[in-house]
């Protein structure tokens, strides 16, 4: 995994919720960051990808580790 | 020498947290063992909440104000002046006009900020009213307005979020019953759903449907065009307005920017149970300050107050400070046609929204009263 990657723990999130908290994230770093949004949510592992395609960035990963959704995005714009 | 405890900011955090602590360590502050100080910009004590009123001439800004003095306890010191920066190496708070006010304890409590300035054009050509300025040239703008289409956007993050779901329920009421039932009014939320928590979103469906309200989901605002009166959002939609209003995004104070203590956006790493600054054993972060993923709301930093002043006061007489938060938050949700329901979760437990009421909202307009009790500590 990528050292430079930022991580974005969002478990147990209701509100915002980690859909909200990746683009709080993404609205404030370089085009160019990957992003790691961790949720205990499964709607995530669903719901952040289609986003991610509708807003035009580049989904790198989208894994289930122990519970925890783990989604990467990069931006591209 | 005198343990010194030192707030940084005395919004509702800040004085939750020293008022709740003077009352309890009343014989140390006495007996000169413990010295507890509030650093705020001014001496007026603001209660947030009253600027959606004040947008519908329902309030005035007299009625959110009190003097940050008298809401602090007797025991408490307040100096108001602006913090330049915090100095971890010296443990001081630099400030603006070159003194320094050192301390054994920092808690940083210092909210956030709308930004409206980030997203070009609104400035010009949308209102907001997350400010006492903004509400009022907003409340204007209503009063003046013959119709059309109102839209609404939300940006990314912004605190109270419910906020924009009342102002949406609460525009359609003031539509209708001033004459402009033909009026449309266009909701616009950044995600998927009507609202980040899903029992809202569902809740809202129904109500919007019923109270006609169209909708626009994955609409993040990124421009607008003053002159053609559109606002076009990341997700490449572009949607005309007559009147639009803006829940801007926010960012941390620039304080903290000052201090490199924060992220890209200002917002501070902390704990999210212990509500200690991340590497930072003697420094307490609480409210919107965070970069904690849960709602940026008064009740927030309400029920982190307690435990923060839990865990100081038992540091202050040698225990360990070990009470944890568990991410509780309750928000009052106006409903329009004098209902409001509320809800409630925290990191395990997800909101069951309650079925609007009169009474509920009844009680949400004595909580507006009774917030001063909460801001001195007692309630």
């Amino acid at each position: 995994m990528e050292s430079d990657i930022k991580i974005i723990d969002a478990r147990g999130s209701f509100c915002p919720g980690p859909l909200m908290e990746l683009i709080k994230g993404i609205r404030q770093e370089p085009v160019g960051t990957v992003l790691e949004i961790w949720s205990s949510d499964r709607g995530s592992a669903k719901d952040i990808p289609e986003w991610v395609a509708r807003a035009g960035h580049e989904l790198v990963a989208n894994i289930e580790e122990n519970n925890i959704f783990k989604v990467q995005v990069k931006r591209l714009k | 020498m005198a343990k010194r405890v030192v707030l940084l900011g005395g919004g509702v955090g800040g004085s939750m947290v020293s008022n709740q602590m003077a009352r309890q360590l009343k014989s140390e502050i006495l007996a000169g063992e413990v010295e507890i100080t509030v650093i705020n910009e001014s001496d007026e004590h603001v209660y947030q909440p009253y600027f959606l009123y004040m947008a519908f001439d329902q309030a005035v800004p007299a009625d959110a104000k009190r003097s940050e003095r008298l809401v602090l306890h007797h025991l408490v010191k307040l100096v108001v002046g602006q913090a330049d920066r915090v100095d971890c190496e010296q443990s001081a708070v630099l400030m603006a006009d070159g003194s320094k006010i050192a301390y054994d304890f920092l808690v940083i409590a210092t909210g956030s900020r709308p930004a409206p300035e980030t997203v070009p054009g609104l400035v010009e050509g949308g209102h907001i009213f997350y400010t006492e300025e903004g509400a009022l040239k907003l409340r204007d703008a209503l009063h003046d307005f013959k119709g059309g289409r109102v839209v609404i956007t939300v940006g990314v993050p912004h605190k109270c979020p419910v906020a924009p779901v009342e102002f949406t329920l609460m525009v359609r009421d003031w539509l209708n019953t001033h004459g402009m039932e033909d009026s449309e009014v266009l909701y616009t939320y950044p995600i998927g759903r009507l609202h980040s928590l899903e029992p809202v979103a569902n809740w809202a469906v129904k109500v919007f449907e019923d109270r006609n309200i169209q909708s626009r989901t994955f609409f993040n605002a990124e421009s607008v065009d003053p002159q053609k009166q559109t606002v076009t959002s990341l997700e490449g939609d572009t949607v005309k307005y007559d009147l639009l209003v803006a829940i801007p995004p926010h960012t941390g104070q620039e304080v903290i920017k000052r201090s490199e203590f924060g992220d890209a956006g200002g917002w501070i790493p902390t704990n999210r149970h212990s509500l200690q600054m991340e590497g930072h054993d003697n420094i307490y972060v609480l409210g919107d300050a965070t970069n904690l993923p849960i709602s940026k709301a008064g009740s927030t930093a309400h029920f982190e107050a307690d435990v923060v002043a839990s865990n100081l006061v038992s540091r202050l007489r040698g225990g360990l400070g070990s009470v944890r938060y568990d991410g509780k938050v309750f928000c009052f949700i106006e409903t329009g046609n004098d209902e409001a329901t509320y809800i409630k979760f925290d990191y395990q437990n997800p909101p069951r929204p309650q079925t609007p009421s009169e009474l509920i909202h009844l009680y949400k307009l004595a909580f507006n009263k009774m917030y001063w009790l909460s801001a001195a500590g007692i309630l």
